[in-house]
């Protein structure tokens, strides 16, 4: 029981942390934020047309959804009528509101509600059991997140260098013949995918740290792609599990204990990060004008 | 219509309308500063980073007073907000980064301090979690009195610092240049935007305060280029969606009335945004058609020229 939540707060960090990496670089985390919150959206309208809350077609259509809203983000965006985070603004409450509405008008009696998809718990995760065949295969969230871990890793493993071309240089991908949008929105089917798997566990709202945190620390620590991939990937683990073992010692909320320590790894990589750290800045500072003080000193002698 | 005049007497409406009225009308002018500042997402932000400051003054005082619990959501406000600046400004991060992680952390920093509370034998604590999502039925005069209060003062600090927030508002380095202190605007801009989040947490909720702080602005944007006019437009705009919000989840049954505030102002915002007279996408639409066709009748003309001059 506790080795299953272990296993599944890691494999969520890992899921979440890797479509993460190049959210962090193109500055689009907010979308992901919004995405996360839509995905309720999705969920409750699949659910009115299965009415099945364990059916597979709940992830597809919470996916869409998520797709759909950065789609309506950016033609807003494209209008420019308005600042590109006003329309991250407006979309995503808007969805919200009408799932909000949707779940107390019509679905008040089936365990749908706002509560477990916003702040989710870890800790009732293991109860789900994936039975097959009357054996018992472990927790359901395990092997979903699992699968969408997998799909993850192959993502990024085929797709590596069109990804890091379109994050670094979109003008230079499209010249290349890449396409900047294909792949734009293939990586925001990912995120909704994963924001959608791994909402009853963690909450969405926290889904965004579980995203952001890591490569954040990551990208803070380096300047390379696949360094700053595996020290994301690594961070994701150390997060969790220090989480989920503080969350059992102070008995309290796992997903909001994990999100706690992703927010202090991330301050500690701001604060002594050695390239880009802020400790690091200040020490730069004070050697400059040290050398400065000394140089001015040196040309009076001098003259 | 009888229904209707009974509803329009009802105390409990007259109050959480003039409530979640006000409230509208104080979002939207402290929105558009905020959008003008290219920070209006700060105001999704802060609502998360409120969570913890609200557990922390209810865990320190053991009783569910407003006012201390709107100042711990206060100073968690302002950290937050500190760091999202300090963190953007003083490294590479990008602002949507710094405020995605702040605003994660501090939401679990405050899931993990109302789980505690729960589990405490403390017969008060129920009905915190209505900061999550707002419940603007459970209104009271006295909460009605405090935000009266505080958005008055508020309304009155716009009108006072009417040219520094403007200049400010739309050319920070211009306005250091002339003098003004920036550090101190910027600190009472976002303590507005602080104070209007936190007020607006308990009747809308964490999630749909953001709205309420864009939609106004956004949609005022589109029908004048003059602040002041905008400032008045997103207040009314915020009045409107507000108290129109309020009415319709009174009569229909079971319609929370945070959302719908929301979907009301939505619908401005589209309106807005198509039909608005100089910048509409309607008015746009027909510009461009406009062009086009002068555009071939000019080549059209050319081609006619040249073709008698090559005769």
């Amino acid at each position: 029981m506790l080795v299953e939540i272990y296993l599944i707060a890691v494999v969520v960090a890992l899921a979440c942390s890797l479509p993460g990496v190049f959210l962090v670089l193109r500055g689009s985390t907010m979308l992901s934020d919004a995405i996360t919150h839509t995905v309720l959206l999705g969920i409750v309208l699949a659910f009115f047309v299965v009415n099945d809350l364990n059916s597979p077609f709940l992830i597809v259509g919470a996916t869409l959804v998520g797709v759909l809203t950065v789609w309506l983000i950016e033609t807003l965006q494209h209008t420019k009528l308005l600042s590109n985070d006003s329309a991250i603004g407006i979309v995503f409450p808007l969805f919200f509101s009408i799932a909000i509405i949707l779940i107390t008008r019509y679905a008040g009696n089936v365990h749908l509600d706002a509560d477990s998809v916003l702040m989710g718990e870890l800790a009732f995760a293991p109860f789900r059991r994936m039975t097959l065949f009357g054996m018992d295969f472990g927790p359901k969230v395990l092997w979903s997140m699992l699968i969408i871990l997998i799909i993850n890793v192959l993502f990024i493993t085929f797709f590596y260098k069109e990804l890091k071309i379109t994050t670094f240089d979109p003008g230079l991908a499209a010249a290349l013949g890449f396409s900047p949008v294909f792949l734009h929105y293939a990586l925001m089917t990912l995120v909704s995918l994963t924001a959608v798997g791994a909402y009853d566990s963690v909450g969405s709202i926290l889904v965004v740290g579980f995203m952001v945190g890591p490569a954040l620390t990551g990208y803070l620590l380096t300047h390379r792609l696949k360094r700053m991939i595996l020290i994301t990937l690594i961070t994701a683990v150390f997060n969790s599990l220090v989480g989920v073992k503080a969350a059992f010692v102070l008995d309290t909320s796992i997903a909001g204990m994990i999100a706690v320590v992703t927010g202090i790894t991330c301050l500690l990589a701001f604060l002594f990060s050695p390239s880009k750290g802020s400790i690091q800045a200040i020490r730069n500072r004070w050697k400059q004008r040290k050398n400065l003080k000394k140089q001015a000193a040196s040309s009076h002698i001098k003259s | 219509m009888e229904q209707l005049l009974a509803l329009f007497s009802d105390y409990t409406f007259q109050i959480v309308a003039l409530g979640t009225g006000f409230l509208g009308l104080l979002s939207g002018v402290v929105g558009t500063y905020a959008t003008l500042r290219k920070e209006s997402l700060l105001g999704d932000a802060l609502s998360h980073a409120a969570l913890p400051g609200i557990a922390l003054a209810f865990l320190l005082i053991g009783k569910k007073d407003l006012v201390y619990l709107l100042g711990g959501a206060l100073i968690s406000g302002l950290i937050a907000t500190a760091l999202i600046q300090w963190i953007s400004k003083k490294s590479t991060v990008k602002f949507d980064n710094a405020l995605s992680v702040v605003l994660s952390s501090f939401f679990g920093l405050g899931l993990v301090l109302l789980t505690h509370i729960q589990g405490l034998e403390n017969a008060n604590q129920a009905g915190l979690e209505k900061f999550i999502y707002g419940q603007a039925s459970s209104m009271l005069l006295s909460d009605v009195q405090l935000l009266l209060a505080v958005g008055a003062g508020i309304l009155v600090l716009v009108l006072l610092l009417w040219k520094e927030l403007k200049v400010f508002a739309f050319d920070p380095v211009f306005t250091q240049t002339l003098g003004f202190q920036t550090r101190i605007l910027q600190f009472i801009l976002s303590a507005m935007i602080i104070l209007t989040v936190i007020f607006g947490l308990e009747s809308v909720g964490v999630i749909l305060m953001s709205a309420l702080l864009i939609g106004p602005a956004v949609a005022a944007r589109q029908w004048s280029d003059r602040l002041g006019v905008v400032l008045i437009l997103a207040g009314l705009f915020g009045m409107v969606s507000g108290v129109a919000g309020t009415f319709i989840s009174s009569i229909g049954r079971q319609i929370p009335t945070g959302p719908t505030i929301v979907l009301v102002l939505s619908l401005i915002v589209m309106i807005s945004l198509i039909f608005s007279p100089k910048r509409g996408l309607i008015i746009r639409w027909v510009n461009q058609r406009r062009k086009k066709k002068a555009y071939i009748k000019q080549i059209e003309e050319k081609q006619e020229r040249s073709e008698k001059y090559a005769r």
